[in-house]
């Protein structure tokens, strides 16, 4: 059993949190690892550990493995479909698995719950069979399941392109591709490319091996798509049917938006951590030190849950935040972690170099962050964004005051996915920059939990 | 709307979706199932009766309530399955039963 108060307790087996597990444990850390899933790897490496070696998810999944082996191996106390539904800053997380509620106490708490896909709000985005392209890519990696009849692929983004080519690899080819990125952002990363081409070759090497093997498919390629929309059967259930854009429609079974990944911030919002507005990546970042150190003591952040940086870059992060646990926990010489943490460092930066621009190229257009009045933005509650709108225009300051006016961000899925739009519709409504306006504070219990968990928790 | 993938060699377990029993591959959440037997939406709306299915897969958008083994509400992309388990759509807004004592 896991004592009463662990040295660190890491939020999320995704490679960061494998990460940060392994090297704390072999640093002499108390550690614990607390995951949603059933089995290591997070979204980026889900299902890792049953993957075959032929599997068309790729190289860079398989990758997963290791980081997965070396957690099994390490003296992390691992404790998978474990939700947490609650964290004070004094180091006490609440827990829920198997249907029971218990709570744990920790020194340090590192949150590495990574990325979420941007909300992709076009018309008829909320109709069944319009799915995110990630969404594709979890079917496959959890259960060999490919997309059956005709699958659109539209958005963009690195992602857009590999889920693309493993539907390929797997015998699913999709029907055509989408591409929406702006004209404007073509130039925009040109400018970038002279000082990217160097140290950004790997990755540009490897994005366009893709590309090309994409087109040698034989895939319909479509660029620089605007007015993208969905439409759905007339009868039934609703189900999409075509998706059109200005100048051509296509038929479809199924319609896989993508247009990149941003923070998962909602622990980091709950606790009232400092965010910022990253203007590159359009997204909201908790704010962090070099070692992933927040304005709370007891408190770190590792991996993409602190800023886009993907898989390699999350894994370093990950034990730079683990050498930094040991060191607050006078496990570690400072002088020992800051030597330890330079060859990572190193490897940070190389990973990072693409970053500009692959953020200039995948800008998503304004019109991702600020959709038209009639497209339902809260998805739970079906608030459209003229309702935002107008609750800015009648006085709302800001999303938590919108929610009050609207009920937007009070369904289950407590602004996840609205969140961001909220943000960006208020934000252009009142005129103001969406670093004033700010974000929602999500409240505990981060996910839903049943009255019968709570009871029992009392009964300890 | 999704099959499986032409080389997969991953194990089933028996499944009943609506009533009807499917097999579907072990790692597959009871979202994915819905899926695999061919339904695009999953539940309705609780304010407009509108059908939606899953978005994200991953734990997210709650668009994939169902009802699992008699239990609804439950967040069937995050429910993996299991021999015997029973999904079933769900219909509009769950109501609290009152039995009288």
């Amino acid at each position: 059993m896991t004592p009463d108060r662990v040295d660190l307790a890491i939020i999320g087996a995704g490679p960061a949190g494998m990460a940060a597990a392994a090297l704390a444990a072999e640093l002499g850390l108390d550690t614990v690892l607390i995951d949603e899933q059933d089995s290591p790897g997070g979204q980026i490496y889900r299902g890792i550990e049953r993957a075959p070696e032929n599997t068309p998810l790729g190289a860079d999944y398989l990758a997963g493995k290791s980081l997965a082996a070396s957690l099994r191996a390490s003296g992390a106390a691992y404790l998978p479909a474990t939700t947490i539904w609650h964290i004070d800053p004094d180091g006490t997380l609440s827990l829920i698995s198997a249907g029971a509620s218990r709570t744990l106490r920790a020194h340090r708490i590192l949150i590495a719950t990574g990325a979420i896909e941007r909300p992709v709000p076009i018309p008829g985005w909320t109709l069944p069979g319009v799915m995110t392209a990630g969404a594709a890519q979890i079917m496959l990696k959890t259960a060999d399941l490919v997309p059956a009849g005709r699958a659109v692929l539209a958005g963009q983004g690195p992602l857009l392109w590999l889920v693309a080519a493993q539907l390929i690899r797997a015998g699913a080819p999709p029907a055509a591709i989408l591409e929406t990125t702006p004209h404007r952002n073509y130039h925009a990363a040109a400018r970038l490319l002279p000082a990217t081409l160097w140290p950004g070759r790997r990755a540009l090497r490897k994005g366009l091996a893709l590309i090309r093997e994409v087109r040698r498919a034989g895939i319909p390629i479509r660029r620089e798509v605007r007015g993208l929309r969905a439409i759905g059967r007339a009868t039934g259930d609703k189900s999409v049917e075509r998706v059109v854009w200005d100048g051509g429609e296509i038929a479809a079974d199924l319609l896989l938006l993508h247009e990149g990944v941003i923070p998962n911030t909602q622990i980091s919002l709950a606790l009232g951590l400092d965010h910022r507005w990253d203007a590159a990546q359009l997204c909201w970042r908790p704010a962090v030190d070099e070692w992933g150190a927040t304005g709370v003591p007891t408190i770190a952040i590792a991996g993409d849950g602190g800023g886009i940086a993907g898989a390699a870059a999350a894994s370093l992060s990950g034990r730079l935040a683990a050498l930094d646990a040991a060191a607050f926990l006078d496990k570690l010489d400072p002088a020992e972690r800051d030597r330890r943490a330079r060859p990572l460092r190193a490897a940070l930066k190389r990973q990072l170099a693409i970053r500009p621009f692959l953020d200039a190229l995948y800008r998503p257009a304004p019109a991702v962050l600020v959709p038209a009045d009639d497209i339902v933005a809260c998805r739970c509650e079906e608030v459209t964004v003229a309702q935002i709108r107008r609750a800015a225009r009648l006085g709302a300051q800001g999303p938590n005051q919108a929610k009050a006016f609207t009920r937007c961000g009070m369904g289950p899925c407590q602004g996840r996915i609205c969140g961001p739009i909220v943000s960006a519709v208020m934000a252009e409504t009142l005129g103001k920059p969406i670093a004033e306006i700010g974000a929602y504070r999500p409240r505990a219990p981060y996910k839903p939990i049943t009255l019968g968990a709570l009871a029992g928790l009392g009964a300890e | 709307m999704f099959r499986k993938r032409p080389d997969s060699a991953a194990p089933t377990v028996p499944v009943s979706v609506e009533g009807r029993d499917i097999r579907v591959p072990a790692g597959a959440s009871a979202a994915a199932a819905m899926l695999l037997a061919g339904f695009a939406a999953i539940r309705e709306t609780g304010v407009t009766g509108t059908p939606r299915g899953p978005y994200c897969l991953v734990g997210v958008c709650f668009d994939c309530f169902a009802e699992i083994n008699g239990i609804p509400n439950r967040q069937s992309c995050m429910v993996r399955v299991a021999p015997g388990m029973a999904i079933r759509r769900q219909h509009g807004r769950r109501a609290v039963e009152v039995n009288d004592a």
